[in-house]
């Protein structure tokens, strides 16, 4: 498929799902009241349960989505290993333990997203600063340091988790497995969102060319090291960003990019664009079937995304190898 | 003017010493060969060339600048090097593996060109792997994806190709045809080959120059006459070899 083609459906798709996601809910909304109420005619009721609500929910969830399959894209690449996601290094253990704490200490809504942030930013740095080691930095090192350092605050979150009280629970099983109904104002993780994609196509013919393993890149004329700590931090920043929005939302980051693999786009330089549209539009789709399916209970959105996601997977897989004839 | 120059180069693996106070030079239309026993770093002394590793001491020249202080894209437009293997965690297909060699050649925000694409097609014609820009890397025959790597360096088109066992997989046809080509761009426009070879009759065939190592820090150059001698080989493989008279001039056999 010709590049500006896969955009534009990609786009098309992003408006589809924000259009039934700003539609559906508690209170139905026809597209004529949508009309009314994007052109400043509605009634106040559904004008503020769309804008106010809906609107900045839809916004949350695509900004979210985006920044993990970017993220997911970039650890893939760095690592070289398609298996990877955005929290195999822990970022979002790290997020995880702080939002817990917040949580625990019944904090309020701008603790929650600082505990959790810095969370990740402590995780990204420590990764970091250990996988050095005695000056390399070698892609083993750093997916071993992160996977330890992942499996640490993990044991870190299950002590949390046990010493806190049964009323807390739910919320931070809630978080664990990823919800928007936390999410705070989603300009600022928009705009991340914008800068990591315009940094991260930017670099996309030196990361195609990272893909073929880093000597080879280095032989045409790729600054390994540079490049991949820029990788590292410019992913682990849009993990801490996707996670302090609406917590580890499992799976996008994963799928995302190998299905936009599987179905042939290689140039990072339309697949990470591809990546964030597709990665958006999943997760609005899942967060309007997460508010939706059992209304008025709310499920977590990282129940959907799997849901989704694995049956999309299976099915792009079993056709992605034949019609690609891969051998892995 | 040499091309690429070591001064007192000191390369070790470990406890191996690859060698010692190496002084050697690749002039424009060499064709030079490094021979030796497996494990003797032949394949360390070609990523070292490349600035791929750091040498344990020495200096080495690209172009009468010192390697260490260039940076890896004008490194890339001066010098390729064909691995002696790949490894692939992710599909690409024929035609964005070859165009690959332009890297070095566009800038940061550039796209491939029509021009690109060109050389591309070029150089896929000239290794024999034309019809073929769909197919997945890792569908291609052995054989194949070492032309495909020797077409990305055609496209990098650098003036210094360092080839590490060039003719691996290859059948007989391919392995005179790519030695022929690469030959070839040495008569026309002034470029230098640097190969590790384990062929010793294709090696004498094609290059005109010979770097041995023995292992044990030591080396000798020089051509073919100088240094291919009977005690000369016979030390550095360890086996003793036969030499006859073939159309193409003496060929070792080993015995």
């Amino acid at each position: 498929m010709r590049a500006p083609t896969l955009l534009a459906l990609l786009l098309i798709l992003t408006l589809v799902s924000l259009l039934v996601s700003l539609l559906s809910g508690s209170v139905t909304i026809s597209w004529q009241e949508l009309l009314k109420i994007l052109s400043g005619a509605g009634d106040a009721l559904t004008t503020q349960v769309v804008l106010e609500l809906r609107w900045p929910r839809a916004v949350a969830a695509f900004t979210t989505g985006a920044l993990l399959s970017l993220a997911g894209a970039l650890m893939q690449v760095l690592l070289r290993n398609p298996l990877a996601d955005p929290y195999v290094l822990g970022v979002s253990g790290g997020a995880a333990t702080g939002a817990l704490l917040a949580l625990l200490l019944g904090l309020g809504s701008f603790w929650l997203h600082s505990a959790a942030f810095g969370g990740a930013l402590l995780s990204m740095l420590l990764v970091f600063g250990l996988s050095h080691g005695s000056g390399s930095w070698t892609t083993s090192r750093l997916l071993l340091t992160g996977v330890v350092i992942a499996a640490g605050w993990g044991a870190v979150i299950g002590f949390l988790l046990a010493l806190s009280p049964d009323q807390s629970l739910r919320g931070m099983l809630f978080w664990l497995m990823g919800d928007l109904s936390y999410a705070a104002s989603p300009t600022t993780g928009f705009l991340v969102l914008v800068v990591g994609l315009l940094l991260a196509t930017a670099i996309g013919r030196s990361l195609n060319m990272l893909t073929r393993g880093e000597q080879t890149a280095a032989t045409l004329g790729v600054n390994i090291i540079p490049l991949r700590r820029f990788i590292y931090l410019l992913a682990s920043l849009l993990s801490a960003t996707a996670v302090t929005l609406a917590g580890s939302i499992g799976f996008v980051g994963l799928i995302v990019p190998h299905v936009l693999r599987l179905i042939g786009v290689r140039d990072h330089r339309l697949l990470l664009p591809a990546a964030a549209l597709l990665g958006g539009s999943l997760l609005i789709v899942a967060d309007t079937l997460a508010r939706t399916l059992l209304a008025p209970r709310q499920l977590p959105v990282g129940i959907l995304t799997a849901l989704v996601g694995v049956p999309l997977f299976l099915v792009l897989l079993h056709h992605g190898r034949s019609l690609h004839g891969e051998t892995r | 003017m040499p091309l690429l120059e070591t001064r007192k180069l000191r390369i070790e693996i470990g406890t191996t010493r690859v060698c010692d106070d190496l002084d050697f030079s690749l002039n424009a239309g060499d064709r030079c060969c490094i021979l030796g026993r497996n494990g003797t770093g032949k394949t360390t002394l070609l990523h070292t060339l490349a600035g791929l590793r750091l040498p344990a001491s020495g200096d080495i020249k690209l172009n009468k600048q010192s390697l260490q202080q260039l940076p890896r894209k004008r490194i890339a437009q001066h010098m390729g090097l064909l691995f002696q293997d790949h490894s692939d965690a992710f599909p690409a297909n024929v035609m964005e593996t070859v165009l690959g060699g332009r890297h070095p050649w566009m800038g940061p925000f550039e796209w491939e060109t029509e021009q690109d694409y060109a050389l591309a097609r070029a150089a896929l014609r000239a290794v024999d792997l034309d019809n073929m820009e769909q197919r997945i890397v890792t569908t291609l025959s052995g054989g194949e994806r070492r032309r495909l790597g020797i077409a990305c360096l055609l496209t990098q088109n650098p003036q210094i190709q360092l080839l590490d066992e060039p003719t691996n997989h290859l059948d007989i046809h391919h392995q005179i045809s790519m030695l022929d080509l690469l030959q070839r761009q040495t008569a026309d426009d002034n470029k230098a080959l640097l190969f590790v070879m384990h062929d010793l009759n294709l090696a004498l065939r094609y290059c005109n120059r010979f770097l041995l190592l023995f292992g044990d820090g030591e080396t000798v150059q020089g051509t073919a006459s100088e240094v291919l001698t009977h005690t000369h080989l016979e030390r550095l493989y360890q086996h003793p070899l036969q030499s006859v008279q073939g159309p193409h001039g003496t060929v070792w056999l080993p015995q």
